[in-house]
């Protein structure tokens, strides 16, 4: 970062620091919704949330390098193949580990992380791959009082918009109430005659979908690299424990509010933006243990 | 003599190491209402809930309306057309009381369920508070959602447990009612009861249970003749 070289007044860095913990506010929010869902459903800290967001970069990636599949035919074919896989992935290891205790999910989740991982490191190396913005979404607008890239603004939109119509269908459709009793008592549930183990897969596969969505997304503004779930996993952790497991508004919200913080800590101490949502989360833990939006157990 | 609604042939069944039923049999014929009488853990609850696989390994058969169900998945049973309501209840807090009460599925080997609009009549308070959180009605509000959510999907045979539990007399009244016009709609009903008073003059036939078998098993007639043996039995 070179922005003391730059001729900007403060009030442009200001502004382009909250968008830029907007863009990455976005990825916080669908990631970590991601997360509450599965975890509420199928009481599996899923780790392997962030590999699957690079899966979802990568093959971008590879869609435009292989078979010169653009961005907007990845957006909807990278989560869709994500989506599958993880649905396999539920069917064939996940599904035998629900009656244990948290740690098993997170250990097997974690093992499939670094299997995920070094795989693409061992084809694709660690020194990441660029990825350009699509034409239709380059270039930057002139609001007056900045410059604002296009590309960022669809991200922040498209992200908001998933978000939302995520929380509509869990929290306001037929569908989204089995998955609410499903989290709350899933055995009485399935008495009453609702398939749940296939509601469970699939609503792995969803969040799995979502997180590669967010890959996809972030294909052009990170850098695509093996390892750049790693990077983002563990923020998002942090940002599911300061939100709290119970809302998803909340996940949306936190996720959004972590990003906003982190940018604007770059602005006035660039040095803390990489702990500020460590110190977040430890305040949070101190002051209210269940999270903001969770409910007490 | 017809097909029974539920037929239950040496049904032994297990929580995890624990062996909890050692061989139950009951028969319940279309349109009876049956007591399970019994103590604290004699394997009521579990009974009911063998029926609908939710306890660990099952052995043995349980017919229903003739048809073999032990070796099912959980969420195919409920769908030859029974209906359960646990003793705890089981309202869901995240969701509001019409969203429970439209949870169970219609169920798809059963005949019509009651409508909406004749569960509201039925049930005017659910209608009052549809929109209010599952778990802030209050007890007898929650038994009745328990009860009303199931006769919408369709089901005739009715896995009732501890309705009256914890309940107002008032209340407890109105549940009495209810069976009573449930069983004239020709609903079949198996009901685990610890209150006698309120299960008594609504049966046609009860079974007593201890550890885990049926250890009476006589109709209400001979109800009179029994209470020395019951009192026994359950120190009712």
């Amino acid at each position: 970062m070179d922005l003391f070289n730059l001729p900007n007044p403060p009030l442009s860095a200001l502004l382009s620091q909250l968008l830029l913990g907007l863009v990455n506010g976005s990825f916080y929010a669908i990631l970590s919704l991601g997360l509450a869902v599965i975890f509420g459903l199928l009481n599996v800290i899923n780790f392997a949330h962030g590999a699957m967001f690079m899966v979802g970069a990568v093959l971008t990636w590879m869609g435009l390098a292989y078979f010169n599949a653009g961005y907007w035919a990845m957006l909807v074919l990278a989560p869709a193949i994500v989506g599958l896989f993880g649905m396999l992935t539920e069917r064939l290891l996940l599904r035998w580990i629900y009656k244990l205790d948290h740690l098993y999910g997170l250990l097997l989740t974690l093992g499939f992380t670094l299997l995920v991982e070094g795989a693409f490191r061992s084809v694709y190396g660690v020194s990441g791959l660029t990825y350009d913005t699509p034409d239709a979404l380059s270039g930057a607008t002139d609001l007056g009082f900045m410059f604002l890239p296009n590309y960022r603004a669809w991200v922040v939109v498209v992200s908001l918009g998933i978000c939302f119509v995520t929380w509509f269908l869990i929290e306001r459709t037929r569908l989204g109430a089995y998955l609410r009793a499903g989290t709350e008592n899933p055995r009485l549930v399935e008495a009453f005659g609702v398939n749940v183990p296939l509601m469970i897969t699939l609503t792995y596969g969803f969040g799995v979908a979502l997180a590669a969505f967010a890959g996809v997304l972030a294909a052009p503004v990170i850098q695509v690299s093996p390892l750049m779930g790693q990077n983002l996993i563990i923020v998002v952790f942090a940002i599911v424990v300061i939100g709290g497991m119970g809302s998803i508004m909340g996940a949306i919200l936190t996720g959004l509010a972590l990003g906003v913080i982190e940018g604007l800590t770059k602005v006035v101490y660039p040095e803390a933006s990489s702990t500020v949502v460590f110190v977040v989360m430890v305040i949070v833990l101190l002051i209210r243990p269940a999270g903001l939006f969770g409910t007490q157990k | 003599m017809s097909t029974p609604a539920l037929e239950i042939k040496d049904l032994q069944a297990w929580y995890g190491e624990s062996h909890v039923l050692h061989g139950v049999d009951l028969v319940v014929q279309p349109g009876e209402v049956v007591t399970l009488l019994g103590r604290n853990g004699a394997g009521r609850t579990t009974t009911l809930r063998a029926i609908l696989g939710l306890t660990g390994v099952r052995k043995g058969s349980i017919k229903v309306n003739g048809k073999q169900i032990i070796g099912m998945a959980t969420h195919r049973i409920a769908h030859h057309g029974i209906g359960y309501c646990p003793e705890e209840r089981g309202i869901f807090a995240s969701l509001s009381c019409e969203e429970n009460l439209l949870l169970p599925p219609a169920l798809t080997g059963a005949g019509k369920g009651m409508s909406m609009t004749d569960i509201y009549a039925m049930f005017p308070n659910l209608a009052e508070r549809r929109h209010s959180q599952g778990t802030r009605l209050s007890g007898g509000e929650q038994q009745m959602l328990a009860l009303a959510r199931i006769l919408r999907t369709g089901a005739r045979l009715l896995l009732l447990d501890e309705i009256s539990e914890g309940l107002a007399p008032v209340i407890v009244q109105a549940l009495a009612r209810m069976i009573r016009m449930l069983k004239n709609q020709g609903y079949t009903v198996v009901m685990v009861e610890q209150n006698f008073r309120f299960a008594a003059p609504l049966a046609d036939r009860f079974y007593v249970m201890e550890n885990g078998r049926v250890v009476e098993a006589f109709g209400s007639a001979e109800l009179d003749g029994k209470m020395p043996v019951l009192n026994e039995l359950l120190g009712v």
